[in-house]
């Protein structure tokens, strides 16, 4: 019975989408003042109960896993009765129907909070926006209930359900869909403002300053959903690795770096109403790109522990959905863009041409990351042959537009609007400058062996740093009450700065040693070594594991017992490894079990990591998370 | 500089910029592309010497040799074989009889030299390329029996 009302609750949302998407925008066309305001304010309460209907459907399917109704039969297929309590629940979006059913959760919960948090914006605007983000969730609601439909029975109903994807039951993974699809659905949220924007000819400050806060609350989230994954990597997968350019992070990583541009492009935009068609543009482009990674991870084109789907109904749907939002939203701008006026003038050197270098430079990254992504697909649907583009190519392309954009960061803030003199900024930088170069060339000789990849990382992770704290420094000496977005924007800097070094220390002073050991055999990466104490048979709730204790001495003294274990689910056959890390802060000491080598399982391949600065990659994540966070709730954005 | 100067250079400046990036990305994709060849086509020497690929197909049941740290093993497409050898540790899902996809370059003596053999996360998956490399195999094999079987 649940079941039934959870999908009757879907249907009526799609109809409730439909009022929301169509009334409110034709309230914007009609002439007559009466009908335009009845018609607009339909906006807000449509969104409410579309929220409503589409949290109780998303309720159903949970109590239909909680219950372990395995007559369901998305539940039957990512559930089973000895799986844990907040597992069940989180394979809710263990698979592709149900993550869809969150995706649009997400996108009605964004809708009711642009609804309330919208007092100080003009109906007219409301109704569009929200107008566009119900006809955004009438195309996924759809796609749910034609192609997808978790609440689909199974009959007979099944003894129990198959099991979650035990690679999927844990804790990063609990949160991480949730967080990167509030990344992913946040960037409708800037969309519809940008095509709110094109539909009522108003393409001013005033627009980039409601599109602000929202578009950088959703950067937030896509860039903490992306640091989950990457630690879920990291950790789950037993490889000691963060990021492997799988197509499945670049489907994150392109509109991540979009959305970058675009938060920095808007501020000029609001600032100094410049780039308005390039903002524009990368509203466009940010949202689009959510899809396509929706497409990518979702279709079945590429194959990985993300992509559930097999049905190729389901690709064509998303892939046309793609073709309707990026071909109205293009045809909308190119009727409305030769009306913008073009923005206050600047100079050569200004703040603004700083912000347009790091746009323009961001999106050609991203370009780079869609050619090597999509390349391959494409070649294989041509039946052209079979290629991949490997991590190498990412990394020659990635680094050299990367760097530049990071260098400019500092130059950029510290520059004037408008009219700004190379000299007067150097000037000013150029303590910071001398530190960073000292601290570039000198930190390798204290880390290690010296090479010109980690000077140039260390010497760029130094330069954002001092560069932001010189920043705070000049800022709280001048008198005025210091806003929360100058903090956001500092500490987000800071985290990139962090974030860098991070990089730059893993990728160069890591040291991996992959070796086979019995009970008491020893390993040594100075100054630690380690010892294969034991290995012990465990029972765990749904499955048997071998689990090695590993003690890690330094000097003689015992530091700690990593417990790396390799797990055999009952579900599945396939083995799981389960690395045991010792996190300090300069360094995690990573071990996990490869494979038993023997009959008898005594002897086993090792992985022995010592991965220097790790903790900085999630630190410099979380600090550009808090900075987002911080701007985004800016006071001056709620006047 | 006049205010149209000043804008031209800015726009030149720009083209020449986005063109050098343009060219470096380009290039730097054509130089990392890897191609995929079935052992069939290793067999025939259709593989690039000295270039990086990547091959695909079946682990051969009873091939996997163990020495040190170093495997060997052979990989199969039902109609051809190839040698492969790997230092590392294999992922969990590598199994004898099961698909295998491995990137290498092949050595003078015809043995390919895997530096990385690829793992997926499911134990039911078949690498798409290991299933098109017993494909390719297979309809060979159909075309060669309708061609002895008048």
């Amino acid at each position: 019975m649940i079941p039934e009302l959870g999908n009757f609750a879907l249907m009526l949302a799609t109809v409730v989408a439909l009022v929301q998407g169509v009334l409110p925008l034709t309230g914007t066309f009609v002439a007559n003042p009466q009908t335009q305001i009845s018609l607009q304010s339909l906006a807000r309460p449509a969104a409410a109960l579309q929220f409503a209907l589409v949290a109780f459907a998303f309720g159903a399917l949970a109590t239909s896993f909680l219950s372990n109704d395995f007559s369901v039969l998305y539940v039957s297929q990512h559930s089973n009765s000895l799986l844990p309590k907040p597992y069940q629940f989180a394979a809710v979006w263990g698979g592709h129907e149900g993550s869809l059913l969150l995706w649009v959760l997400m996108l009605t919960l964004w809708s009711v909070a642009v609804a309330l948090f919208s007092r100080s914006l003009p109906l007219d605007m409301v109704a569009r926006v929200l107008g566009v983000l119900g006809l955004i969730s009438v195309g996924f609601l759809l796609f749910i209930l034609t192609t997808s439909n978790p609440f689909e029975r199974l009959l007979p109903a099944a003894m129990d359900g198959r099991d979650l994807n035990p690679l999927l039951q844990d804790p990063g993974l609990v949160i991480h869909p949730p967080m990167l699809y509030m990344g992913y659905v946040g960037m409708s949220v800037a969309f519809a403002f940008a095509v709110a924007a094109l539909l009522s000819g108003r393409l001013d400050a005033a627009w980039a300053r409601w599109s602000r806060p929202w578009t950088v609350i959703a950067w937030a989230f896509l860039t903490f959903g992306i640091g989950l994954g990457s630690w879920w990597a990291y950790y789950e997968l037993g490889w000691g690795g963060w990021w492997f350019w799988d197509p499945v992070e670049n489907a994150s990583l392109m509109p991540w770096l979009v959305a970058t541009a675009l938060i920095h492009s808007l501020m000029a935009t609001e600032k100094r109403g410049s780039f308005k068609a390039w903002t524009v543009l990368l509203a466009i482009a940010a949202f689009s790109l959510s899809l396509l990674g929706t497409f990518l991870v979702r279709s079945g084109v590429l194959t990985s522990v993300h992509a559930f789907a097999t049905d190729p109904k389901r690709g064509v749907f998303v892939l046309l959905f793609l073709a309707v939002v990026v071909g109205s939203s293009l045809t909308l701008f190119a009727w409305r863009a030769p009306r913008v006026t073009l923005g206050g003038r600047m100079e050569l050197v200004s703040r603004e041409s700083f912000l347009l270098a790091n746009s323009v430079l961001l999106v050609v990254a991203t370009a780079a990351v869609l050619l090597g992504t999509i390349y391959p697909l494409v070649i294989d649907a041509l039946n052209l042959g079979k290629l991949s583009v490997g991590p190498p190519y990412f990394n020659a392309v990635f680094a050299p537009l990367l760097v530049p954009a990071i260098f400019l960061i500092i130059p950029g803030s510290v520059a004037r609007w408008r009219d700004a003199q190379v000299r007067e900024i150097a000037y000013k930088l150029r303590w910071t400058a001398l530190g960073a170069v000292a601290l570039g060339v000198g930190l390798p000789f204290v880390l290690g062996a010296w090479s010109w990849g980690s000077a140039l990382g260390l010497f760029l992770g130094a330069w954002v740093a001092l560069g932001t704290l010189q920043q705070v420094l000049e800022r709280v000496r001048k008198p005025g009450r210091i806003g929360a977005s100058f903090w956001g924007q500092q500490i987000a800097h800071f985290g990139m700065a962090v974030l860098v070094v991070g990089v730059t220390g893993v990728k160069s002073y890591e040291v991996e040693r992959d070796v086979r050991m019995h009970v008491n055999d020893v390993v040594t990466i100075a100054p630690y070594t380690f010892r294969l104490k034991s290995l012990d048979e465990v029972m765990g709730p749904n499955y048997k594991a071998t689990r090695a204790d590993v003690e890690v001495l330094r000097d003689g003294q015992l530091l700690e017992v990593l417990q790396p274990e390799k797990r055999r689910y009952f579900s599945s056959a396939m083995p799981m490894t389960e690395a045991a890390i010792d996190s300090g802060f300069m360094r995690d000491l990573y071990v996990s079990l490869g494979e038993a080598l023997n009959e008898t399982r005594t002897e086993w391949s090792v992985r022995v990591y010592y991965k220097p600065f790790v903790p900085w990659l999630w630190a410099g994540v979380l600090l550009m998370v808090l900075g987002g966070v911080l701007a985004a709730v800016d006071r001056r954005y709620r006047k | 500089m006049k205010p149209r100067t000043k804008r031209l250079a800015l726009i030149v400046g720009g083209i020449v910029v986005l063109c050098a990036a343009a060219a470096f990305v380009l290039n730097a994709f054509q130089s990392n592309l890897v191609f995929f060849f079935t052992p069939t086509q290793v067999s025939n020497g259709e593989a690039p010497k000295g270039r990086t690929f990547r091959a695909g197909g079946m682990v051969k049941e009873g091939s996997l040799v163990r020495e040190g740290n170093s495997v060997r093993f052979v990989i199969t497409d039902t109609e051809k074989e190839m040698q492969v050898t790997f230092v590392g540790l294999l992922p969990d899902l590598f199994k004898e009889g099961r698909g295998v996809v491995s990137q290498g370059k092949l050595g003078d003596d015809g043995v390919f030299v895997a530096s990385e053999v690829l793992a997926k996360h499911d134990e039911n998956y078949m690498p798409p390329e290991a299933k098109h490399a017993l494909d390719q195999a297979a309809a060979a094999k159909a075309a060669q029996s309708v061609k002895t079987n008048p």
